[in-house]
């Protein structure tokens, strides 16, 4: 299979620059498709790879989105005059403001994300279990609230994001690109993390994390940065999703806790925890289902979603990945030599 | 901040705030006691907490607006009502995840809530309700302070409620059935006790305590499908400071928590009063885990 690898790179790669122009109809759920991918990869690397089950990652998402937004228009115009209720002054950007605010406003905000992880790191991560869970929970809907009751921003009415310059053609198809990108960066940074020192420090903070400090593990350290690696990537793609949506409600869209809180955490058990190519399938096989309940089950997807949480939590936990490895293992020790994956694998052979 | 220097300058209305949060927060020690309940017996943090209380709120607002009679009438009612549901639950999916690691059980409460949620959405509307029983305010000290009777009978609510549970779990055989299984599930089975149906009526009876509170919200406050987690948080934020087992605890930090609260919400502004009560959690939440990383030990 290592052979392969190449190849399957490869497919990807082909697939994901080709698609968007074979169907162009579904750009948009292409382009979340990547996102959601993001959305998995980056909560598996807490709940998967580190063991902390964090409820709360949506936070850096809406960071971003805000930080975004505000450096955006902050470029070009008065923030406060902008998101003032009911301005009548029309606000439009030309596209060279629109590009270099939008790149300006995304590393801000991944850059501000990852900051505030830094600060919040220390004392949250000190948290495990049910307290880290509820604990971070708490955190991404208190954002939302905070973000809910401060005029700068738009308060609890939300905040319409720039409109997109008519000449750089169609706005899926841009920001497509935009989660595309962002996304496999995402991936080889990950895959390049986990392979080296960190991905065996948090590995062995989620198999026993006191003997892991007792080994002398700085394990407050390991999970700060894994939480900020998160944070950035969150952050980063966090502008890019407000503009594609277009608008921006401080509950519903960027610290949405409900949709796209759950979500993550849901793509990563249905593809697997802390495997690499887990959270890819599972967003995959996630998005299906989402686009199939919000097409035939009209007011009655969230239900449903509610509903597959349960099923997938309770009955199928391993996920995918982990059902094929437990049906194939010796294809799995063989075809993931060179990730973590195969690290797992040969230390659950040896305590057996 | 121009409130705060207000409740200075006028006590009174120091005292009504006072009032008023602690006569809210004592609804709130019903749902903490049930997560507690259900906490300590079957080591599931239950996340539907503030789900069921809306139910309970609702099934008495639709009572009360289709036969007209007292919404009052409506605590017993939500109570037996929620007792089932809490039931079916129980026997759907909560028995599949009672020996499940924690955070199965976590995210497959979460997933009942959103489908709860979403079901009340569907059946009830998105708008917000309230159920008011129509009784006159009482006022004190030249009318400077109001009070709600039908908060009064919410805060007598709660003791009565209170002292029926502990007569519950202290005399009867299935209460001791709860405790025995809360200290040692393995060793209860083995004298015999059916854990499975101890976990089923602490289960339910969760569920019923949190209907009968819903019950007081809808009178005293208002509902709606998605004001659930609020509940749950408020009553996980009580268990953690109050821990696990112990009424008294219960009440008493509810109390606080219902009276800081209003604090807050007064001289903060309205909009930010949810926000605190997040924020109070996760600040309670560090500082708990930071006074025990000095012993190298961590909250469990």
């Amino acid at each position: 299979m290592t052979a392969n690898k190449p190849l399957l790179y490869g497919l990807v790669a082909i697939v994901g620059l080709v698609a968007p122009f074979v169907f162009p109809a579904y750009v948009a759920q292409f382009a979340f498709a990547w996102l959601f991918i993001l959305f998995a990869l980056t909560w598996d690397a807490q709940g998967g790879q580190m063991g902390y089950n964090s409820f709360g990652n949506i936070l850096y998402f809406g960071v971003g989105m805000y930080v975004c937004i505000v450096v955006m228009v902050g470029y070009s115009y008065n923030v406060a005059e902008y998101t003032a209720p009911g301005g009548e002054k029309a606000f439009t950007f030309s596209t060279h403001q629109y590009i270099i605010g939008l790149a300006l406003g995304t590393i801000a905000g991944g850059i501000a994300s990852a900051i505030l992880a830094i600060i919040l790191g220390s004392g949250i991560l000190g948290l495990r279990g049910h307290y880290f869970a509820i604990g971070t929970l708490g955190l991404g809907i208190a954002a939302g609230e905070l973000a809910a009751g401060w005029d700068f921003i738009g308060a609890g009415s939300g905040v319409a994001a720039p409109v997109f310059p008519d000449a750089m053609g169609s706005r899926s198809l841009f920001f497509y690109f935009v989660f595309f990108a962002i996304t496999v960066i995402a991936f080889f940074a990950y895959k390049w993390l986990y392979r080296g020192r960190f991905g065996l420090a948090i590995n062995a903070i989620r198999d026993d994390e006191d003997k892991a400090e007792a080994m002398g593990l700085p394990t407050t350290h390991y999970k700060t940065m894994s939480w900020m690696v998160s944070a950035f990537f969150l952050g980063l793609v966090g502008g890019p999703v407000g503009l594609l949506i277009g608008f921006i409600d401080p509950r519903d869209t960027a610290f949405a806790g409900v949709t796209f809180g759950v979500w993550m955490v849901l793509m990563a058990i249905l593809g697997g925890k802390g495997t690499i190519w887990g959270p890819v399938v599972g967003a995959i096989v996630f998005l299906i289902f989402k686009e199939v309940f919000w097409i035939y089950l009209l007011q009655w997807q969230q239900v449903a979603l509610g509903a597959l949480i349960v099923v997938i939590v309770v009955f199928f936990p391993q996920g995918i990945m982990g059902f094929l490895r437990e049906q194939w293992p010796e294809r799995f020790g063989h075809r993931v030599e060179e990730t973590p994956l195969n690290d797992m694998n040969v230390r659950g052979e040896g305590e057996a | 901040m121009d409130n705060l220097l207000l409740l200075f300058q006028a006590p009174p209305l120091a005292l009504q705030v006072l009032i008023d949060g602690l006569l809210v927060g004592a609804i709130l020690a019903m749902p903490a006691y049930g997560m507690a309940l259900v906490w300590g017996v079957m080591n599931i943090i239950n996340v539907t907490q503030g789900e069921f209380v809306l139910l309970g709120g609702f099934i008495t607002y639709i009572l009360f607006t289709t036969t007209g009679i007292s919404p009052i009438w409506g605590i017993p009612v939500s109570f037996v009502a929620l007792y089932v549901i809490g039931w079916v639950i129980y026997k759907i999916v909560i028995f599949r995840i009672v020996d499940r690691d924690l955070f199965i059980s976590i995210l497959a409460t979460f997933g009942i809530s959103i489908m709860l949620q979403q079901l009340m959405n569907v059946f009830f509307g998105a708008d917000i309700q309230t159920a008011d029983p129509g009784l006159e305010s009482w006022g004190f000290m030249d009318d400077m302070i109001i009070v709600a009777p039908i908060r009064l009978i919410a805060f007598a609510m709660v003791f009565v409620l209170g002292g029926i549970l502990v007569m519950f779990m202290r005399q009867s055989r299935m209460g001791r059935a709860i405790r025995a299984t809360s200290q040692n599930a393995r060793a209860a089975r083995i004298m015999g006790v059916d854990t499975d149906k101890v976990y089923a009526t602490t289960y339910a009876l969760n569920a019923a305590i949190c209907g009968a509170a819903g019950a007081l919200v809808v009178m005293t406050s208002v509902i709606g499908p998605f004001l659930g987690i609020i509940y749950t948080v408020r009553s996980f934020l009580i268990v953690v400071v109050a821990g696990l087992g112990n009424l008294g605890a219960v009440v008493v930090s509810a109390l606080g928590l219902g009276a800081l609260e209003n604090y807050a919400g007064f001289i903060l502004g309205a909009e930010f009063q949810v926000a605190f009560v997040y924020i109070l959690m996760v600040v309670i939440l560090i500082y708990r885990s930071l006074m025990l990383r000095r012993q190298r030990r961590y909250l469990t």
